[in-house]
Order: C-alpha cells, then sequence, then structure tokens
C-alpha cells in the first residue's frame, strides 16, 4: 500500500487530538501513533515574550517538507504520516507545528517523528521573529539544531 | 530571474522580490551575492556576513557555489528556525 503523507502549511490552529485520531481511526494495521507538538512558549531566553511571528517561503515550504516526507516514508515503515506547519502571528501556548507517524511498531514512529522535526527545524523555510516588551527581533538559528539533523546523514 | 528576500534580509533591503538581470560574468550563486552587495548601501547591509546567508533556486536549496544558469527564482535568507 503507498502511503501519502498530509502536509499543510497553515495560518490557523489545528486540533491535535483530532489529527492522531485521523491516522488510526477505522485501522486494524496500525499498531504505534507518535506526536509531536511544538507550542509557543511565553519566554526566549529567559525574557517574556508577547508572540511570535513566523514567516514563510510559499510554495518552498511545501515543496521542502514534501522532500522530507517522502524520505521518511522511503526509510520506515509508515502506515501514516501528517506535517502541519503554521504561520503568522502565534501567542505563547499556541500550537506551531506537528508530526504525526503511524506505524505498525513503535521504534519506527518514533524515529520518523524525530528525524521529521530534525529537518524541519533546520531546513523548512520558516523564520521565527520574537514580540516582546524590548520590541522585536528574529530568533537566531542554533547550532544544536544543525547537530541534531545532522545525525540523520547516511554515511 | 526572480529573486526574492526572506526575514531579516528583506527588511535590509526593503524588498520582497524584484528582477534582476546580472551581467554574463556572473555565474555562481555566491557571485551573485557579491554583485547585489556591491549595489548599494541596504543590499551591502544585508549581504555583509555572505557565509551566513543561505540561498535556494526554484525552491530547492543550494550552496554558494551553485551555477544560476537557468534559475527562474533565487531566493536569499537567513538560516532557518522554524519547528
Amino acid at each position: 500500500m503507498t502511503v501519502a503523507a498530509t502536509i499543510r502549511i497553515q495560518e490557523p490552529d489545528f486540533d491535535v487530538a483530532q489529527e492522531i485520531a485521523a491516522l488510526s481511526k477505522g485501522r486494524t494495521d496500525v499498531g504505534a501513533v507518535v506526536s509531536f507538538s511544538g507550542i509557543c512558549r511565553g519566554s526566549e531566553q529567559g525574557e517574556p515574550i508577547a508572540a511570535l511571528t513566523l514567516e514563510h517561503y510559499p510554495g518552498m515550504a511545501e515543496a521542502e517538507i514534501s522532500r522530507h516526507a517522502d524520505e521518511a516514508l522511503a526509510r520506515w515503515p509508515l502506515q501514516g504520516l501528517t506535517i502541519i506547519h503554521r504561520f503568522g502571528r502565534i501567542a505563547p501556548g499556541e500550537n506551531i507545528v506537528l508530526v504525526v507517524t503511524a506505524s505498525a511498531h513503535r521504534q519506527a514512529a518514533f524515529e520518523a517523528a524525530e528525524f521529521l522535526m530534525d529537518y524541519l527545524k533546520t531546513n523548512a523555510p520558516f523564520w521565527k521573529r520574537e514580540e516582546s516588551a524590548r520590541g522585536t527581533s528574529w530568533i537566531e538559528a542554533r547550532d544544536h539544531d544543525d547537530a541534531a539533523a545532522a545525525r540523520w546523514t547516511k554515511s | 530571474m526572480k529573486l526574492k528576500y526572506f526575514a531579516w534580509v528583506r527588511e535590509r533591503i526593503g524588498k520582497t522580490e524584484e528582477i534582476v538581470e546580472p551581467p554574463a560574468e556572473v555565474r555562481t550563486v555566491g557571485e551573485l551575492i557579491g554583485w547585489l552587495a556591491a549595489r548599494d548601501d541596504a543590499y551591502a547591509y544585508a549581504f555583509e556576513k555572505p557565509t551566513v546567508i543561505r540561498a535556494a533556486i526554484d525552491h530547492a536549496h543550494v550552496k554558494q557555489d551553485a551555477a544560476i544558469v537557468g534559475a527562474r527564482e533565487i531566493a536569499f535568507f537567513p538560516p532557518m528556525t522554524g519547528g
């Protein structure tokens, strides 16, 4: 069976429970569902923030996430895959990103979800800007995110 | 070719996109960055640290030694911070 990933780049919020349920509903071949939700924190580097604004590159964001979804589907025996990434202004406590993987067994679901998040962090064309009492500033990329993505590269 | 700018690269240049026709000797992404940086202070500021700048040709990440011949759309942006 060919598994097609569901990929959505959207401004509105999404319902995590509903997205998780959708991958296993009415099926008996799925034995494991792993989900990762990225949520907007109320502080950045110890400073309170009012909101994040995510800018993205329309067209490339879809293309880049699709490429990594295809790679995950080729590397792990997944029965289902959903990736949602929001853009626009996001308040503390709101969802930013969701990855849900479904597989017969847990290891594939765990690994594929972690692989996808590591690549979304460093390769998906999104940029976060924080709003705080001191004004707005772009959040800088972190070296440890690059290191996390690099460990999935086949040698 | 069309150029697109994102995040602080866009803010420093003051445009989201533009059409440019670089001279024939500008062959790679890195050379295009150098050509743009020489235009005025805004571009020079955006590209002041060329090694930090990431680029994509027609929606795919490329390195700065990538050839620009045949490109329809080239984008410049800072390292990504999504997820």
